[in-house]
């Protein structure tokens, strides 16, 4: 049975790939950066002797997606787990459209319409599992990154609804939240709040789809943190330069 | 998103720190963009920090922090060659691959060191007198040179690059994979065997029968003086042939147990490591190991990287930090260079809390490689300023004079002037060096402390 990790040039993504290819499943590797893709494939061969394949992936090129699912499966066998990880910060607020289209076109449209493709094969089969990463951007909307928090937080809603029509067919569906992990986005950045490793991060989303979990924040505590961001009313949060 | 975040960077011994402006790449792509985002500033790679000065760090320029470019790219289990990128760690390698039977061919006192400086280095261990260094099993390097190309070099292909990055501190070109070959084992054993030597002659008696131990190194006592002074624990071993067991109840045994624990959380006071701490340690370390020789079966763990299983153990010398001097001098009947350094250091009083000597083999080894045939000692000094560099440039004169070198990965303190006397090599690894990088692209503050780079000359 194998998965697809997408997106998988991030580190927590490699840090999935390294997870399930420690538990022994085929693993294909898709990312924009197809040599890099390739790169992760050849390591988690290498490390865990497992069947690998990759590919560049578009998440924009949203007609190719039921094309590439079937490849993938041509190549590695039914898919068993698909994991969503890709994602585009932007350059925030204050670029011009063009940014904030790509970022929403890929955080929600591109990470959608693969998610629709795999849904319809697993679907189909009445088993598998999609994971997908969204952050705790999208529980609030912030002035400082309110074009990705919104575009993730739909992601979440797409992953709510598809989970409740997957739900009766056996397929699960997962949404995990992250708050701050130690990644290219965060590095150097004085956080003031506990950083997870990427490799923590993975074996938390391991453990948490062993269980067939439906919602995860990691770390944990971002649960709590955001349960209290959401409560503020919206009249005081306005004022806030969050 | 900022490429570059200022950070205070160190080596073990936690002195210098240095501020430099950090980049972590995760991704190849990456590398090439910070080589070409530096600006007009000097470049250097960082990997896990384990050389003890400033030979990884480069103050106010561009640091690349290698440590997630840790992907594993090829296997060969019919010869144990292996290509991985350079932030792959020793520790890495041996949990991929000790369970398929296969071992790294020269292992450091430390398995968090990434393959990037072990080859920067030219790392060495405790079978050198069979096996070489690290790079005498290594036979290729991927470089991105100072001009942004990758360059693939190798014995037949840009011979002459490849020799000076074996050995050349980072300063080529940036390491980004390599080819190593690991030795087939037939488990984590260690078949060895502690003998008490009782003096120095005593020491290089047990070193001379040992001959048939593929690896050997010896704990010296450097407080003991007169008819003592050498006095130590030799270690000699080998990897177990299948079958082995593991002795029971042996040292290793607990550290297992509890090394998941140990961990030094703080920094100590500095006055922790005295005069007084320094000769009980010394005493009690000398004294645990019984007269004669005692035989037994280890994990290879307590056998080779004794000191990981405390983590952060460098904070015992508080937050001065520590020096390591380690150095090499040619074969000698007399062994009067090393009964020089002995007596300087128990005369001073400055004694050294772990201290290890070793007889290197007879091979020798090009560019800025720090083995050479003869005896390597290396010591541990709490950071007592002053004094302590007059001392160790007092025991630069005694190398000087007996031909010998002191080992750059372990150094933060060496004059130009010494280094260029050591180094015969110098002339020939600049003008490669040149070659490749004639804006010297390049740095590190070791380099630049030791004429070696940022000077036009």
């Amino acid at each position: 049975m194998s998965v697809l990790i997408l997106g998988a040039t991030s580190r927590i993504a490699q840090q999935l790939a390294h997870r399930f290819g420690e538990a022994g499943h085929a693993i294909f590797v898709a990312a924009r950066d197809a040599d890099e893709a390739a790169r992760i494939a050849a390591d988690v061969a290498v490390r865990y002797r497992v069947p690998t394949a990759s590919a560049g992936f578009d998440a924009r090129a949203f007609e190719g997606h039921p094309a590439f699912v079937a490849d993938v499966e041509a190549q590695l066998g039914a898919l068993e787990v698909a994991i969503i990880a890709f994602g585009d910060m932007g350059a925030g607020p204050t670029a011009d459209f063009a940014d904030a289209h790509r970022v929403i076109d890929v955080n929600f449209t591109g990470a959608a319409s693969i998610a629709e493709a795999v849904a319809t094969v697993m679907e189909a089969r009445g088993d598998g599992s999609i994971i997908g990463l969204t952050s705790v951007a999208g529980d609030r909307g912030r002035q400082s990154n309110y074009v990705y928090g919104s575009a993730k937080g739909a992601f979440g809603l797409y992953l709510q609804g598809l989970r409740n029509r997957l739900f009766s067919k056996g397929v699960h569906v997962m949404t995990v939240k992250l708050g701050f992990v130690d990644t290219r986005m965060t590095f150097g950045m004085e956080t003031g709040l506990p950083v997870a490793s990427p490799e923590a991060v993975s074996r938390a989303l391991f453990r948490a789809w062993e269980r067939r979990e439906d919602a995860l924040y990691y770390p944990r505590f971002w649960g709590g943190i955001m349960g209290v961001i959401k409560a503020i009313p919206e009249r005081i949060f306005k004022r806030l330069s969050l | 998103m900022e490429r570059w975040s200022e950070l205070e960077l160190h080596g073990w011994g936690r002195y210098p720190r240095l501020r430099s402006a950090c980049t972590r790449p995760e991704r190849v792509s990456e590398v090439h963009a910070a080589l070409a985002d530096r600006g007009a500033d000097p470049l250097l790679a960082h990997g896990l920090g384990r050389s003890y000065g400033d030979a990884a760090l480069l103050e106010g320029g561009k640091v690349v922090l290698t440590r997630r470019l840790d992907r594993m790219l090829d296997f060969d289990p019919a010869t144990g060659w292996v290509r991985c990128e350079a932030g792959v760690s020793i520790e890495d390698l041996v949990n991929t691959f000790l369970p398929r039977g296969f071992f790294p061919p020269v292992v450091p006192g430390t398995q968090f060191v990434t393959l990037g400086g072990a080859i920067a280095n030219d790392i060495h261990g405790k079978n050198h007198h069979v096996d070489g260094t690290f790079c005498d099993h290594i036979r290729r390097v991927e470089l991105l040179t100072a001009a942004g190309a990758v360059v693939v070099c190798d014995a037949d292909h840009e011979p002459e690059l490849f020799w000076a990055t074996v050995g050349g501190l980072g300063l080529t070109g940036l390491i980004l994979s390599c080819e190593l070959k690991l030795v087939p084992v037939a488990g984590p054993l260690i078949e060895m065997e502690s003998v008490r030597v009782e003096n120095l002659d005593h020491f290089f008696a047990v070193s001379a029968e040992s001959a048939a131990f593929t690896h050997t190194v010896s704990w010296i006592d450097c407080v003991a003086r007169g008819k003592s002074m050498g006095r130590g624990i030799f270690m000699r071993g080998r990897h177990a042939a299948a079958g082995a067991q593991a002795s029971p109840g042996v040292l290793g045994g607990v550290i297992d147990a509890v090394s998941p624990l140990m961990q030094v959380p703080m920094d100590a006071p500095n006055w922790l490591m005295n005069k007084l701490t320094m000769r009980l340690f010394n005493e009690a370390y000398y004294r645990k190991q019984p007269h004669g020789t005692t035989a037994q079966i280890s994990h290879y763990a307590p056998f080779f990287f004794p000191l990981d299983f405390v983590r952060d153990w460098n904070r015992v010398y508080g937050d001065r930090g520590l020096l390591q001097y380690q150095l090499v001098v040619p074969p000698d009947p007399q062994h009067r260079a090393i009964r020089q350094v002995l007596e300087a250091i128990t005369e001073t009083g400055m004694g050294s809390f772990l201290a290890v000597i070793k007889e290197f083999g007879d091979r020798a080894h090009p560019g800025l490689s720090f083995p050479q045939p003869g005896v390597t000692l290396a010591l541990d000094f709490p950071n007592h300023g002053r004094p302590l560099l007059d001392l160790l440039d007092r025991l630069d004169r005694v190398v000087l004079d007996a031909g010998g070198r002191v080992y750059l990965g372990k150094d933060a303190r060496l004059s130009r002037a010494a280094f260029e006397q050591m180094y015969p090599d110098l002339d020939r690894w600049r003008g490669v060096r040149d070659r490749w990088d004639p804006q010297h692209v390049f740095q590190s503050s070791l380099g630049r402390r030791l004429g070696l780079s940022g000077v036009r000359r």
